[in-house]
């Protein structure tokens, strides 16, 4: 804020006040000649409608005192005057700094004796899943869905398959930094009938009914413009996030026309990287909540119950 | 009155029976929006009446064609009697009746079909802010024309209220709507960020400020000293609450934007104004509800006093918790909750809508030439559905959002928030019903006044004793 800002809201943020003040003391003040209280002033508008000119409560004129203290005492603690920052050196950021560190110190021993379990142990302690689903909910349920079975778009966390992998270090890394999986649009190098192929062959992958005539044609597309990644076996490739295509499990949907749609426009999929919202030890206690959410600690609980 | 001037009167009993039709059709959509609430399957799939669409339907509906129309209509009343002069152009005058009607029939167009600026308060397109533009600029040009014509030497307050929220409205509309067309329908507002921010809560309080208060205090100064057969309590005290709260209103937007990327000192000096303007705005509650002194006993024997004074109590009501609710720390719990809602209607039913249906049921009679309406029982009828109806709406808002601040902030141990946000809503909603209900029974008030108003000014029963005023203009 350069000195002229700075200046030009002192100046009318006092300025307006002071008129306040000024406006009420020069009203207050009784005039020679005016009329009395029980009298009105003498005008009179549309007949019948004429003012007294009783005093001004008392009790309001207090009121009124005492929230222009109060709001200059506050422009002294606080920021508001232009650039300075109040006496108190308070500010909205460093409030909520101090919210988030008082926060951290008021858990750091629960989430240190969490880390200190390895995902699969952490994963059948009941207390430690507790505060996983409602660190889950707070955090991931927008877009996985409250009981992790995800939407369209978004993977089902509650069932064995996997994108990136499902083991500890895994899952903990797929938190920390995020994930962008990208499927190329494919339709302008393929062109129609092409498209119309390769789909057929990807629909035929799971054991379904395609014209054996698109899926021979199919296949061979797929094997000079889809195996790179998505692997000559069409099982994929989770070092990339390249989609299994062969365990009828859709990330967006398995029907011919959505397969076509997305070998067409392709596909962008977020995971946002959540590194910089929670600590190591809160994505430990959520990747071992995906881990037993996904059944990889199922039989364990299970048997201890 | 000697020489009794030909008033304009024709433009006031249109603008009197656009403010009634508008107000039910306003509030029916109000509480069709609140059913949608508690039943989201009444939006029936149709895009037009999903609750984002009819939401601002509903908020232009009631502030812009209910407030607007009783705004207009009774500052023509007011002026001409004031001034003793007749409006300063019939044809200019009939232009601001129908371009208006133009503007809210286009508004309850373009909002269903989803045609916004995402502007609250302001989300009309450019074509139709010019037109409102326009209007407003005739509208100004009546109004002070009539004024600088006037018979009388002392301009009276009512005047200046109803002056102030001519210019200010004019002022606060074109810089907020400032855009740039890249179609008929779409167009690019000039600010960005926080700054396209701080315009439109600039804007959207000072309409608050200037459209639902100095507005509305122009009507009150007119129609409660008329009704109570009163003088004014205090001019000292109507000069210095006129000052003040029209200096002060200005500087309080930010308050609606308290803990966000908006600069810290804008927020504080939001909330120093915010507090400042308390007794400024009770200043007009004092000066109206003490102009009943001495004549106390006409609250019990005249419904239309009781729905004017009440209207001030809740005016005093609402400018209370207002300041309170600019406080950061009190905001950090009710801002985003329906709080902010009860707290919105206990002035738009309480204090805007009560003070205009009181006006109206005065004004109406003495437009139509009779006695008084119809029905004195039906107005008392429809006061007190009326009552229980704000009431119900806002103490089950207060309550509710109350809650839903407190479950929001709610942690666990392990520092994990309580509740879900689904958890809240699950919890508001027997509170959404008796909202719902509330808001229905102030609609039924409304139904009440339309019979009441239709059976006095029914054409069969016409008094030929009083002069009619078109055979006098």
């Amino acid at each position: 804020m350069s000195s002229f800002w700075h200046w030009y809201i002192i100046v009318l943020t006092l300025g307006n006040i002071a008129a306040c003040y000024w406006l009420i003391r020069w009203t207050a003040k009784p005039r020679p000649g005016e009329a009395s209280a029980t009298e009105t002033t003498g005008h009179v508008w549309d007949g019948d409608l004429s003012e007294y000119n009783q005093p001004m409560p008392r009790w309001w004129l207090w009121l009124f005192y005492i929230t222009i203290v109060f709001g200059l005492i506050y422009l002294v603690l606080y920021p508001g005057l232009g650039r300075f920052d109040g006496v108190l050196n308070w500010s909205q950021y460093s409030a909520y700094q101090q919210e988030v560190k008082q926060m951290h110190e008021r858990t750091a021993s629960l989430y240190e004796s969490y880390a200190a379990k390895p995902v699969p142990v952490l994963a059948n302690d009941p207390e430690a899943m507790d505060t996983g689903r409602r660190l889950f909910a707070n955090n991931c349920s927008v877009c996985h869905g409250s009981d992790g079975r995800g939407a369209k778009g978004f993977p089902n966390l509650a069932d064995a398959s996997w994108q990136y992998g499902g083991e500890p270090e895994t899952l903990k890394q797929t938190i920390t930094n995020g994930r962008n999986g990208v499927m190329p649009a494919l339709g302008a190098s393929l062109g129609q009938s092409k498209l119309e192929a390769v789909a057929a062959y990807v629909y035929s992958l799971n054991g379904r009914n395609a014209p054996q005539e698109l899926v021979d044609r199919g296949k061979d597309v797929f094997m000079t413009q889809c195996v790179a990644c998505h692997g000559a076996d069409a099982k994929g490739n989770p070092q990339i996030g390249a989609l299994n295509l062969t365990d009828d499990t859709w990330r967006y949907g398995g029907s011919l026309e959505t397969i076509k749609e997305t070998i067409l426009n392709g596909r962008n999929g977020q995971m946002p990287a959540q590194k910089e919202l929670l600590t190591p030890e809160q994505i430990h206690v959520l990747a071992a909540y995906v881990y037993q959410l996904s059944g990889q600690a199922g039989q364990r609980s299970a048997s201890s119950e | 009155m000697d020489a009794t001037p030909a008033y304009n009167d024709k433009v006031v009993r249109q603008f009197a029976l656009a403010t009634v039709i508008w107000g039910i059709v306003g509030m029916a959509v109000g509480v069709f929006i609140a059913a949608q609430l508690l039943w989201p399957a009444l939006n029936f799939d149709v895009p037009w009446l999903t609750f984002s669409r009819l939401r601002p339907l509903h908020t232009n509906a009631v502030i812009f064609a209910f407030g607007g129309s009783a705004l207009i209509g009774t500052s023509y009343y007011v002026v001409q009697r004031t001034c003793g002069t007749r409006l300063l152009s019939d044809k200019l005058t009939a232009f601001t009746f129908w371009g208006w009607q133009v503007v809210i029939v286009a508004a309850a167009i373009t909002l269903p079909l989803g045609i916004t600026q995402s502007k609250e308060y302001a989300e009309l397109e450019w074509p139709i802010d010019i037109l409102i533009t326009l209007v407003w600029v005739s509208y100004a040009v009546v109004f002070f024309g009539t004024i600088m014509k006037r018979r009388e030497k002392h301009i009276y307050v009512a005047n200046w209220f109803y002056g102030a929220f001519i210019i200010t409205i004019a002022l606060l509309h074109v810089v907020n709507n400032l855009a740039i067309p890249v179609s008929l329908t779409k167009s690019y507002p000039v600010y960005s960020g926080a700054v396209d921010a701080m315009v439109q809560w600039w804007y959207g309080h000072n309409a608050v400020g200037f459209f639902l208060t100095a507005g509305f205090l122009g009507m009150m100064y007119y129609f409660v000293p008329k009704q109570a057969g009163r003088p004014i309590y205090s001019y000292r005290l109507s000069v210095v609450h006129f000052w003040a709260l029209i200096s002060v209103y200005m500087w309080a937007g930010p308050h609606h934007l308290h803990w966000t990327s908006l600069p810290e000192w804008v927020q504080s000096l939001g909330m120093v104004f915010s507090l400042i303007l308390l007794a400024p705005s009770w200043g007009g509650m004092i000066n109206g509800i003490m102009t009943l002194s001495g004549a106390w006993h006409k609250l019990r024997d005249d419904p239309i006093i009781r729905f004017l004074i009440v209207s001030l109590s809740f005016y005093g009501m609402s400018t209370f918790e207002g300041p309170m609710m600019s406080i950061k720390t009190v905001n950090a719990l009710s801002h985003y909750t329906d709080w902010t809602i009860g707290h919105v209607h206990s002035g738009a039913l309480g204090w805007v809508a009560f003070i205009t249906i009181g006006s109206m049921y005065a004004l109406i009679p003495k437009l139509w030439g009779r006695e008084q309406m119809y029905s004195v029982k039906a107005i008392g009828a429809h006061f007190w559905v009326a009552t229980i109806g704000v009431v119900l709406y806002i103490a089950s808002m207060w309550i509710a959002g109350v809650m839903q601040g407190l479950m929001w902030r709610a942690t666990n141990p392990d520092g994990t928030l309580t509740y879900s946000f689904v958890q809240s809503l699950q919890a508001t909603y027997p509170y959404y019903a008796v909202r719902m209900f509330g808001g229905f029974l102030f609609l039924a008030g409304m139904l009440i006044m339309a019979w009441n108003v239709w059976m006095t000014i029914r054409p069969q029963e016409r008094v030929a004793t009083e002069s009619a005023p078109e055979a006098t203009a």
